[in-house]
């Protein structure tokens, strides 16, 4: 903990405004069985220092978000179609490769869900995070291996020394968690991306990796990404959330806004679907129906199949995702309706 | 990994017992006297039979044969020929040959397959993976003689770019040619094999994390994507040694190369059991020990493997 002190202190010299925005962005996956419309407009931004939840079921298109801004879509199948992606100002999907990969790592970085197979099972860790000193910082085996250790510490696995030789099968799921940290880490980047860090985890596990997260967000002043279908983990950590539906954002607003006063009834329903306590022996509440076939999402608002407030104008429709004051923004025909409802 | 290196080894030496017993039987039990024609146009005369008959043991039981030739060969004596050379000078002059030509063979394959499967599995579909695709099949579906052959002709008689047979000094220059074609088979599955294991680890998520981390594309293949992909292919290099050893007769009569396929050839006609059973116990015991050597090479590639 020695470069990275008190948080924002010095302002460490980092831009503020707007480090990463994403914007009207498209994605679709060109397969044998026909072309899957994985994100059809996409636009959300994360500043210095803050940290956007993305929430949505699996295939909502919150992972192809991300890994468009890491530049690791899978293409084929994958292609961007539209939109950009702006760091510091600049259209990532406009630069050259080798400029992108530049960016990786030490201005944008990402840790993924499963540790166990994101990690290279034949190397050991330390060499894992150590090769980003060595490679991209051109530090010597030596100093390398110290910085390592260093990262091991900070994320605050016990015995960093011993456990730089270990492989990744060698640790426990936290552990492998936390040293995937260390390394997305290693080269101090302004933008993490947190791709359902905690999914693969023991509940208890998770809420300690959260807090280290959020530690460490706060600690560097990072803009954080977390992407997670899990509304109980973005509750302590996240400062604003992004819903989003069928590749599209359907509703983003502060933690508060969004858990008091949900602007969009797949909101109400993801909020209502968390089995609470207080109502022990009824039966769960679930929002009706699946999520749409992205080779035929349905016309109007994606959600209008399954949504209990449905009306006729939202099969015919795209609602727009319209801004509702106090920086929240919700794409519903009635969203005025659903904020102001007593 | 001392105690489990210890056990490998002792478990050879039933393997050793059981597969030396089964090739002498098996040599035993070629019929046809090993004294006909060994006296020019007339039977040899009965005195000279009951000699050699006493002298090889060859009116003794299969079990006593075996047992004596076993004993001799712990002492490091493979025994004579009934012309009375020593099988272990054969051994010497002929392995050498073999060797030279069955590691020539294995570094063009290794080489050349795995440069051919790492290109075509990164780019799946373009025009060199349909080149290797269709060159290997011809590889795999050609006999060796007729690689051979026309290698032979092509490059030797008709280029003259090389001499069309060894000479006895075994230059490696004069190698190339012959070792191509004894791996050629091996060449294209190992390419094949390369190709599969690289495409299918080039999806994994840790090669997207490498990726991610902002590795140059080079690391990213030839550190993290190679040292998982070789897994497979070191299987098949190891235990093919012993193959290429063992499938070496037909290179060698080719190219006139006085190594131990040509010998156990002239030894199964004139029934020198004991030459036969020697040069093949010898390639089991290349064999057992590549085996052995591709298990210990398994933990080094795959940290998971761990031996007890």
């Amino acid at each position: 903990m020695s470069e990275q002190s008190a948080p924002g202190a010095d302002g460490s010299g980092r831009p503020s405004g707007r480090l990463l925005e994403v914007d009207d962005l498209r994605v679709e996956f060109r397969t044998r069985d026909g072309v899957a419309k994985v994100i059809n407009g996409v636009t959300y931004h994360v500043d210095a220092g803050e940290t956007l939840a993305v929430l949505g079921e699996s295939g909502s298109g919150k992972s192809v978000t991300a890994q468009t801004i890491m530049g690791i879509l899978d293409t084929p199948p994958g292609f961007v179609t539209g939109g950009q992606v702006r760091f510091h100002g600049k259209d990532m999907l406009k630069m050259s490769a080798e400029q992108r990969r530049r960016i990786r790592g030490e201005g944008i970085a990402m840790i993924f869900q499963d540790s166990l197979s994101a990690l290279n099972p034949v190397f050991t860790v330390g060499f894992q995070i150590a090769e980003q000193f060595r490679i991209r910082r051109g530090l010597s085996r030596a100093d390398a291996k110290k910085r390592a250790i260093e990262m091991l510490d900070q994320v605050k696995i016990p015995n960093a020394k011993g456990r730089f030789s270990n492989y990744p099968h060698q640790f426990s799921g936290g552990m492998r968690q936390r040293a995937m940290i260390a390394m997305s880490l290693a080269l101090d980047p302004e933008v993490l991306i947190a791709d359902e860090p905690t999914t693969a985890l023991d509940v208890t596990v998770q809420a300690q990796i959260m807090d280290l997260l959020g530690e460490l967000q706060r600690e560097r002043q990072m803009g954080m990404i977390l992407i997670t279908h899990d509304l109980g983990v973005v509750a302590d950590v996240a400062d604003r959330i992004a819903v989003m539906y069928a590749g599209r954002i359907v509703e983003e607003a502060d933690v508060y806004d969004l858990y008091g006063k949900p602007a969009h009834p797949y909101t109400l329903g993801l909020l209502n679907s968390i089995p609470r306590m207080d109502e022990k022996g009824q039966e769960l509440r679930t929002i009706k129906g699946l999520p749409p076939n992205l080779m035929n999402i349905p016309s109007g608002c994606a959600f209008n199949p399954r949504c209990p407030m449905a009306q006729p104008v939202c099969r015919e429709k795209v609602p727009p995702l319209l801004q509702l004051g106090s920086g929240r923004a919700s794409a519903c025909h009635f969203a005025e309706e659903l904020v102001n409802r007593d | 990994m001392g105690r489990y290196l210890v056990r490998r080894l002792l478990q050879l030496v039933p393997v050793f017992i059981g597969t030396t017993f089964l090739i002498y039987w098996l040599v035993w039990s070629v019929p046809g006297d090993p004294f006909a024609g060994k006296c020019g146009e007339r039977r040899c005369p009965q005195q000279y039979i009951d000699f050699m008959t006493d002298k090889y043991n060859l009116d003794q039981n299969i079990f006593v044969q075996y047992f004596t030739y076993m004993q001799n060969l712990l002492q490091g004596d493979f025994g004579e020929t009934f012309s009375g050379r020593s099988i272990n000078d054969i051994i010497l002059t002929s392995y050498p040959n073999t060797m030279k030509l069955a590691v020539v063979a294995l570094a063009i394959e290794a080489v050349i397959g795995l440069t051919a499967g790492v290109l075509t599995g990164l780019r799946r579909n373009g025009f060199l993976d349909n080149l290797v695709l269709v060159s290997t099949l011809f590889l795999i579906a050609l006999p060796v003689f007729v690689v051979g052959f026309v290698l032979q002709w092509l490059f030797g008689v008709q280029w003259g770019i090389v001499k069309p047979t060894v000479s006895s000094e075994m230059r490696f220059s004069e190698l190339i040619i012959p070792g191509f074609v004894l791996g050629s088979a091996s060449m294209a599955y190992i390419a094949r094999v390369a190709r599969t294991s690289i495409a299918e680890n080039r999806r994994s998520d840790y090669v997207r994390t490498a990726i991610a981390k902002g590795l140059p594309m080079r690391r990213v293949v030839g550190v993290h994507l190679l040292r998982n992909s070789l897994i497979p292919v070191v299987t098949l290099l190891g235990t093919d040694l012993g193959a290429l050893m063992g499938g070496a007769i037909v290179t060698e009569g080719i190219f006139q190369i006085n190594g131990i396929g040509r010998q156990v050839f002239r030894s199964i006609v004139t029934k020198e059991s004991a030459t036969v059973v020697s040069i093949v116990i010898v390639l089991v015991l290349v064999y057992l020990l590549m085996n052995l050597l591709v298990d210990l090479l398994y933990a080094a590639l795959d940290p998971r493997i761990r031996y007890e």
